[in-house]
Order: structure tokens, then sequence, then C-alpha cells
């Protein structure tokens, strides 16, 4: 191992780490908002809505991120759209994580039963006062471990944007091997920077989890 | 109407070299699944084990792999572990023993969610009429813990095919690197190839994937 490589390398990645956060959050976001429309859309069955949120869904979850940011990035510029890398992975990610977001988000809605929402009517209270103070925050305890490791999966997904050369961890990774053969140096950089950004979110769920299990009702 | 370039998919035998590296591809996830689900259901039966040394170095190693996105390991492992222990490896074998580690983790920790799903009255009940604890195992508990794990191994599956898309990074020749060569070899022809073909490989994958997530689904439904 070779200390001074390593030290010399320390700012590019720290720089590479800093764009690959910065892009994973706000795809996360845009996920975030998108999972919370599909899910609320299929919540309701809103006609014809649900069915765009349906295929949307299953067609963002059965392919890979890599396959559509390269439709994005390479593909659309051929019909006039063209966008920028960080616009494209941003917008990749938040076309994959949209779904899943949703699915982590219905399920949690769904494992309210009716019995509690009915009771909710019963006592006077409105559709609002009953979403409000009722459903979401059973739905929101139930669905946190999903939630968590979805956003997981997503700052993990983030490594594909080498692809669409946006100069993240794994790019500077990549250039700097091929620039200089320093093959070990840079691979165990790589290691510690993406166990630095993924090791906090991780046990950040499983205590947020170990939390929320008493929240569960009749447990 | 702007061209789309879906005319270079019907030239020569550009159809059948695209769905051959799907194919690839898709060799690649069902070799690594056949092997890594059985490997992880023994992981995640010596997860549920006492002995607290074992645990741990199991514990490290599965959250190790799991945390790691799939492309660090693919990078590790094929350019370190050449250099390291001096072996030739191709991009295909390196990416089968990546997954096939990585898939095992994933799959003995849904093995072990199984079994801890399975609250312990089912245990106490039955040693309450009498079952040994073989009969518990085999009458009882496994029966429940394949149900709850099949829906869930199924999407491991379908997991599985698409980070396969990845081996391009390493090399492999799979459907992404024919597309490019297609594309790269019709670039005065049809300049619009990228789209038609990248929406072609697009559809690929969703076509192989979602009969899969589709019966992971109905199961579940099913056997809820």
């Amino acid at each position: 191992m070779n200390w001074t490589a390593i030290a010399d390398y320390l700012p590019l990645y720290e720089k590479a780490a800093v764009l690959t956060v910065k892009l994973g959050v706000l795809g996360i976001f845009f996920a975030i908002i998108i999972g919370l429309i599909c899910a609320v859309i299929q919540y309701y069955h809103i006609p014809v809505l649900k069915t765009i949120a349906g295929f949307y869904i299953e067609l963002s979850r059965n392919t890979p991120l890599l396959i559509q940011l390269f439709f994005i990035y390479y593909g659309l510029p051929k019909v006039g759209i063209s966008i920028s890398p960080s616009v494209c992975g941003v917008s990749g990610l938040a076309f994959l994580g949209g779904s899943y977001m949703a699915e982590a988000f219905r399920s949690g809605l769904e494992a309210i039963e009716p019995i509690q929402t009915e009771s909710a009517y019963s006592l006077g209270m409105s559709r609002m006062q009953t979403m409000r103070y009722v459903i979401l925050p059973q739905a929101f305890s139930i669905s946190v471990p999903a939630f968590m490791a979805n956003v997981i999966f997503l700052l993990k997904e983030t490594s594909v944007f080498s692809a669409v050369s946006l100069m993240d961890l794994m790019f500077t990774a990549k250039d700097l091997i091929g620039l200089y053969y320093k093959t070990t140096e840079c691979l165990f950089l790589l290691v510690v920077f993406y166990l630095i950004i993924l090791l906090p979110v991780s046990l950040l769920g499983s205590l947020l989890e170990r939390r929320l299990k008493y929240a569960k009702p009749g447990a | 109407m702007q061209n789309l370039g879906l005319e270079v998919l019907f030239k020569g035998k550009n159809m059948i070299r695209l769905l051959g590296g799907l194919w690839v591809a898709l060799k690649i996830s069902l070799i690594s699944v056949a092997i890594s689900i059985p490997l992880g259901i023994l992981l995640g039966a010596m997860m549920t084990w006492k002995n607290p040394i074992v645990k741990a170095i199991l514990r490290i190693y599965l959250e190790f792999i799991r945390i790691m996105p799939q492309m660090v390991l693919l990078f590790v492992f094929y350019f370190e572990t050449t250099k390291a222990f001096g072996w030739d490896l191709s991009g295909e074998t390196a990416s089968i023993i990546v997954f096939i580690l990585w898939g095992a983790a994933e799959m003995s920790d849904l093995v072990r969610g199984a079994f801890e799903s399975i609250p312990k009255h089912q245990y106490e009940s039955a040693e309450a009429l009498g079952f040994t604890r073989a009969q518990t195992l085999t009458y009882i508990i496994i029966p429940q813990t394949l149900r709850r794990l099949l829906p869930l191994s199924i999407n491991l599956i379908t997991r599985m095919i698409k980070t396969t898309s990845l081996v391009l990074m390493i090399g492999v020749v799979e459907v992404l690197k024919v597309a490019q060569q297609i594309i790269e070899a019709n670039r005065m022809t049809s300049p619009n190839a990228a789209f038609g073909v990248y929406l072609t490989i697009f559809i690929m994958y969703f076509l192989a994937c979602w009969p899969i997530s589709m019966l992971a689904r109905y199961l579940e439904k099913k056997w809820r």
C-alpha cells in the first residue's frame, strides 16, 4: 500500500464523494415525491391515473438503472431531448426510485386495516383528520424499514453514474487506475469512501427499525 | 415523424446479436442464482446458530457485501484478486463469482428474516402438542418459512438479472456492448440508431424481468 499516493488521491475522492452524495440526495428527494404521488393515486384508486402509475411502476422496477441511463443519455438526444449528465443522473435515479418508494409507501398505507378508518369516521373525524391523525402515523412507522432500504439501494445505485461520464467515486477510481495503475490504492479508497457514505445510513436504518418496532399496532 | 433508428435492428443479424448479448447476461445471472440460493439458505441457517463467533464473522461478511455497490464488488474482485493471486480471470467468471457472493449474502438475509418472522408461539404450541424438534421443523416451521421465502427469492432473481447489466463495466460482451458495436457500425447510415437500439434493450430487459416479478407477486398474494 502506497500511502503517499493515497494522500495525493484523497482530495479527488472527496470531490467525487460530494458529487455522489449530492446527486444521490437530489435523486432520492424526487423519488420520494414521485413515490408519494403514485402511492396516493393507488391508495385512492383514482381511475386512469391509477393505470398510468401501475404501468410506470412495473416499467421502472423491471429495468436496470444502467439501461435507463443509457437510454436517457444516449438515446433521447436523437429525438431532440438533450440533457446534461447530472440532470440525466438525477432523473434516472428519480425514475428508478419513484417506483420503489411508491411500493414502500403503499404497503404502509395498505397495512392499516379498514377498521381503523371506520372507527375514526364513527368518532366523527373528517377524511383529512383520519388521514393525518390515524392512518399516516401508523403507515409511516410501518414503511420506515422499506423506505430506509430503498435509500441505501438508491445510494448504491449511484455507482452506475460513471457510465454517463459523471465524475462520481466510481469514475474517479477508474480514471486514476487508468492513469497510474495503482489499482490497490484506488480500490481501497473507493471501498472506504462508499463505507463512509453508506454505513451511517445503514446504521440509522437499523436504529429506526428497532425504535419503531414498538409503534406497530397490537405488538 | 423523425427517424427513430429502428431500421438498424432489422439489418443483417443485428436483432439476433442483441438477443445473444441478452442471453450472456441472463446466463450469468441464472448460474449465479442457481448456486447462490442454496448457499444463501445454508448461510441463513448458520445465522440462527447460537455460536457468537460464527455469528459475528458471518454478520460482518454479509453486511459488507450487502452494503457495497455491486459495481464496486465487481471492480475489486476483477482487478484486485487477479493482481493479488496472479490468476487469469475472465470478466465472465469474475462476475459470476461476485454475483454468487452477493446473491448468497442477500439470500441469507431473506432466510434469516423468514425464520425470525415465525412467531414464537408456533414453536411452543408444537411442543405442547408433543412434536419433537425435528417434527416441529419439518411440519410447522419450514413450510411456513418456504411460503414467505419463495416470492422473495423469485424477486432476487429479477434483481440479479437487472444487476448483470453492470458486467459491461468489466469488459464482458453482453447486450449493452453489442448495442454499442451496432450503433458504432451504423453511425453513417443511421445516425439515430442509439434511440432505437437502447429502447429495444430497455424493452428486452423489461420482458425478461416482468413475468418473473408478476409470478412473485402472484405467489405473495396467494400465500399471504
